[in-house]
């Protein structure tokens, strides 16, 4: 495949590991904000290639993972209703709310169904007019674009009985929050490459002059991550700190313009709580007020949500890279895959579920 | 797997065994216990392996040996629930017969005879009937089994996918034949008969929601007469053979490793993959180890004879694309490592849950 | 967070919103894919795909620098005097 085989060449790959061991003297932790680049580390063992005084310390960029509980509980409590079709992405049937999950839900009788695309949710509420279509749309800057379509298509064709369940959050607070705090050991950051393609680097140039950080934005095969990696770990044994582009077949500086342009008519910056970390401000999206009549949480009233997390849950401390999955107490005994107490052990993105699957609690 | 007594069920029970999973864990049955990989292992071993409890079953390989009189017999049984029915590639009615015969085909055997029970649903058309019906017996004739039994029940309407179908089978095992899913030794070789992933794939790729353009067939097909080949070239040397199906070849080798108390190493740029199954795995996030293949063998052969076995698969149309794809270590028994295509290493778990396409 | 795959464009067209759909190929298999986010995209083009929509057209040019740095690099470190950091090999160009 291209653009995709040449990225996962041995020989490559190996001459990177080789460049890195040869640049590094000392120790260095880096982030990598997404949970897709998460998941490709560990997954080729990229991890593992590593001189030992790199650590790779995962970051919050699974939005599956930062999904609210009150939120998946809500949307538990949506989806029970004989009226709804609830559709989301795969990732978010398995996370656990309070009690039980959307899958779960679905063996117990709710309509609940996997969508590729948000607009897959659009055909359905046309072709179902009798029945009510919401859409759980979560993710980061880069889902934005597409949930926004759908809005703006919905409302184009006058889709009434479409509506969304927003969960949207965004990248850059999350940083900031990340390096005011003084516990933050992180020095040097991977962007996340495909937010970056949708929203352009810009936004990290003062983040980065701030803090003083190099931030590398990075794509998301293996020679993509090695190149991310030794381009921040070359900038932190030279001193030096801004933004630099490892992405460039994909990213540049001032993001996709029709993709912003369409964002900003359908959502607008709002505060948002995430799970484990806590409120960030001006961290998500909200449907902007003209577009109010497409918010489900508007549409459908449920009632009062109370949220509990399981107690032994670390998930926050994982989320923002303090520890590691294998240092939770319940990793691999009462938290698996198959009964995750946490949204980390579920998402493909999740710290936890990378561990777990490819044996790094060993 | 511990009996819980604090786990009752809500619903009375009556007076006797407790549930040996803990309901508190389960209280319904998830789809995941069907999808072949933890949470089937659990159900199977935890609740029905534990119950019916006898040295025949304890074996836990695609198809039970039974030894009558001076002679071996594999029997296996299979259900096919499979929606939607028709499939480019195959129907449920080859499936059916291909599912039992190889599984009766992994246990080394020559099949014979197989039944067929159906569950039809009320409003089933009479012509997508007759279809699969014929289907059956054209698959039958091309292994040369008789479908000597069956059973029909009609269900209401609303209780079924259509159809659904179960098919037992019968076979003889030959003399010196002893296949079993603990005899992998350290030094044998891991052989797999062609491209990986391809029928979960074709069955994804008409299902709603997430169509593509592109035609995609199951692999769905009787493995027997490759098998035949394979023993004919080395006898002896054949530890194990498996067919990879719902939870893919990396649930297949997790059982054998566990059963064999072994360990694998694969090396994932040997793994045969075709382009277009590649790419729907990459836009779904499927990962294909993972992905159900239904005409697919894997061979885990003695090392001296693994290259003649190689010859052989690829000299047969089903095997056209074999390859070796690892081998058996003593290291890590129970544990399969994947060199991936970078040259790192990872584990290579067995499947949890069902696999969603991965989206976000 | 993103599954992005890289495509190739083997067909554009209008649907009757106005809005620009066309079918994009990843390795053989082909999937219908919203172009609205990428309007200057041609057939033949390369984008990467999420969620159903094209988020970016791959450029070419800069797809294959990350070879040449990684060139520039290899020849770099062999010229260099080994550091104290290194291992018993040295960078092999």
């Amino acid at each position: 495949m291209r653009y995709v085989d040449e990225y996962r060449a041995e020989a490559e790959a190996q001459k990177f590991v080789q460049a890195i061991k040869g640049t590094v003297t000392r120790e260095w932790n880096l982030m990598e904000v997404c949970g897709g680049q998460t998941h490709t580390l560990i997954k080729s063992g990229i991890d593992r290639m590593l001189p030992e005084l790199v650590t790779l310390v995962h970051g919050p960029g699974c939005p599956v993972c930062v999904t609210p509980l009150e939120l998946i509980d809500r949307a538990i409590a949506i989806a029970r209703r004989p009226e709804i079709i609830f559709t989301s992405f795969g990732d978010m049937l398995r996370v656990p709310g309070s009690k039980t999950d959307l899958l779960s839900a679905k063996s117990e009788g709710a309509d609940v169904r996997m969508v590729y695309s948000p607009l897959d949710s659009v055909k359905l509420a046309e072709q179902n007019p009798d029945r009510q279509v919401v859409f759980f749309a979560v993710g980061f800057e880069t889902t934005a674009p597409p949930n926004a379509m759908a809005v703006h298509a919905a409302q184009q064709q006058g889709v009434d009985n479409f509506s969304i369940l927003t969960s949207h959050v965004l990248v850059p607070p999350a940083m900031e929050t990340l390096l005011s705090s003084p516990d933050n050991q992180v020095q040097g950051f991977l962007a996340a490459g495909h937010v970056c393609a949708i929203m352009g680097y810009w936004e990290y140039e003062p983040i980065a002059e701030k803090y003083q950080v190099p931030i590398v934005v990075t794509g998301f095969e293996p020679l993509d991550l090695l190149q991310g990696i030794f381009m921040t770990l070359k900038a932190l044994e030279e001193g030096r700190w801004g933004v630099e582009n490892q992405y460039a077949r994909l990213v540049v500086r001032e993001g996709n313009q029709p993709a912003q342009k369409l964002m900003g008519q359908v959502f607008e910056t709002c505060d948002r709580k995430w799970r484990g970390i806590g409120e960030i401000p001006m961290s998500g999206y909200r449907l902007k007020d003209e577009f109010e009549h497409f918010d489900a949480e508007k549409r459908f009233d449920v009632g009062a949500i109370e949220a509990q997390e399981a107690p032994e849950c670390i998930a926050g401390e994982i989320l923002v890279g303090m520890k590691k999955p294998h240092e939770c107490t319940a990793f691999g005994t009462k938290c698996k895959p198959e009964h995750p107490l946490g949204a980390p052990m579920v998402s493909a993105e999740g710290a936890c579920a990378a561990y777990f699957q490819y044996g790094r609690g060993e | 797997m511990s009996d819980d007594p604090a786990s009752k069920s809500p619903v009375a029970m009556p007076a006797g065994p407790v549930c040996p999973i803990p309901i508190s864990d389960y209280p319904t049955v998830q789809l995941a216990h069907g999808g072949g990989g933890k949470l089937s292992q659990i159900l199977i071993e935890g609740m029905f392996a534990k119950t019916f409890d006898n040295p025949e079953l304890e074996v836990m390989h695609d198809g039970a040996v039974l030894e009558i009189g001076a002679n071996r017999l594999a029997f296996s049984t299979d259900s096919f629930v499979i929606s939607p029915y028709f499939f480019p590639g195959g129907d449920i009615g080859s499936l059916a017969v291909h599912g039992t015969v190889n599984d009766i085909a992994m246990c080394g055997a020559r099949p014979f005879a197989i039944s067929v029970g159906f569950i039809l649903e009320e409003g089933l058309p009479m012509d997508d009937l007759w279809q699969i019906v014929q289907s059956i017996q054209q698959a039958a004739d091309e292994v040369g089994v008789h479908v000597v039994t069956g059973d029909t029940k009609v269900v209401d309407k609303g209780k079924g996918d259509g159809i659904y179908i179960n098919t037992t089978g019968l076979g003889l095992i030959p003399e010196g034949i002893d296949i079993s899913p603990a005899s992998a030794g350290a030094g044998d070789r891991v052989l797999v008969s062609g491209e990986i992933a391809v029928h979960g794939i074709a069955i994804m790729s008409i299902r709603e929601g997430l169509e593509f353009e592109t035609q995609l067939e199951s692999d769905s097909a009787a493995l027997y007469p490759l098998v035949t080949r394979i023993l004919e070239t080395a006898g002896e040397a054949v530890r194990v053979l498996r067919d990879p199906t719902r939870g893919g070849v990396a649930s297949a080798l997790n059982e054998i490793a566990a059963q064999s108390k072994v360990g694998f190493r694969l090396d994932e740029q040997q793994i045969p993959l075709s382009e277009e199954v590649r790419g729907a795995c990459e836009i779904l996030g499927f990962d294909p180890l993972y992905v159900a293949n239904e005409g697919k063998c894997l061979a885990i052969v003695g090392a001296e004879k693994a290259d003649a076995v190689l010859a052989a698969m690829r000299s047969h149309p089903l095997g056209q694309r074999a390859a070796i794809i690892g081998e058996v270590v003593a290291d890590h028994p129970g544990r399969v490592y994947l060199r991936s295509q970078i040259g790192g290493m990872r584990v290579v778990d067995m499947l949890s849950g069902e696999q969603l396409p991965r989206i976000c | 967070m993103c599954l992005g795959v890289p495509g190739k464009v083997i067909e554009t067209q209008e649907d009757p919103l106005g809005m620009t759909m066309g079918r994009v190929s990843f390795g053989g298999i082909v999937k219908e894919v919203c172009l609205a986010y990428t309007p200057d995209v041609e057939v033949g083009d390369f984008v990467v795909v999420h969620v159903g929509f094209a988020i970016s057209k791959i450029d070419e040019e800069e797809a294959h620098k990350v070879f040449e740095y990684l060139q520039e690099i290899g020849e770099l470190q062999e010229l260099d005097v080994p550091q104290p950091g290194d291992t018993e090999q040295e960078a092999d160009g």
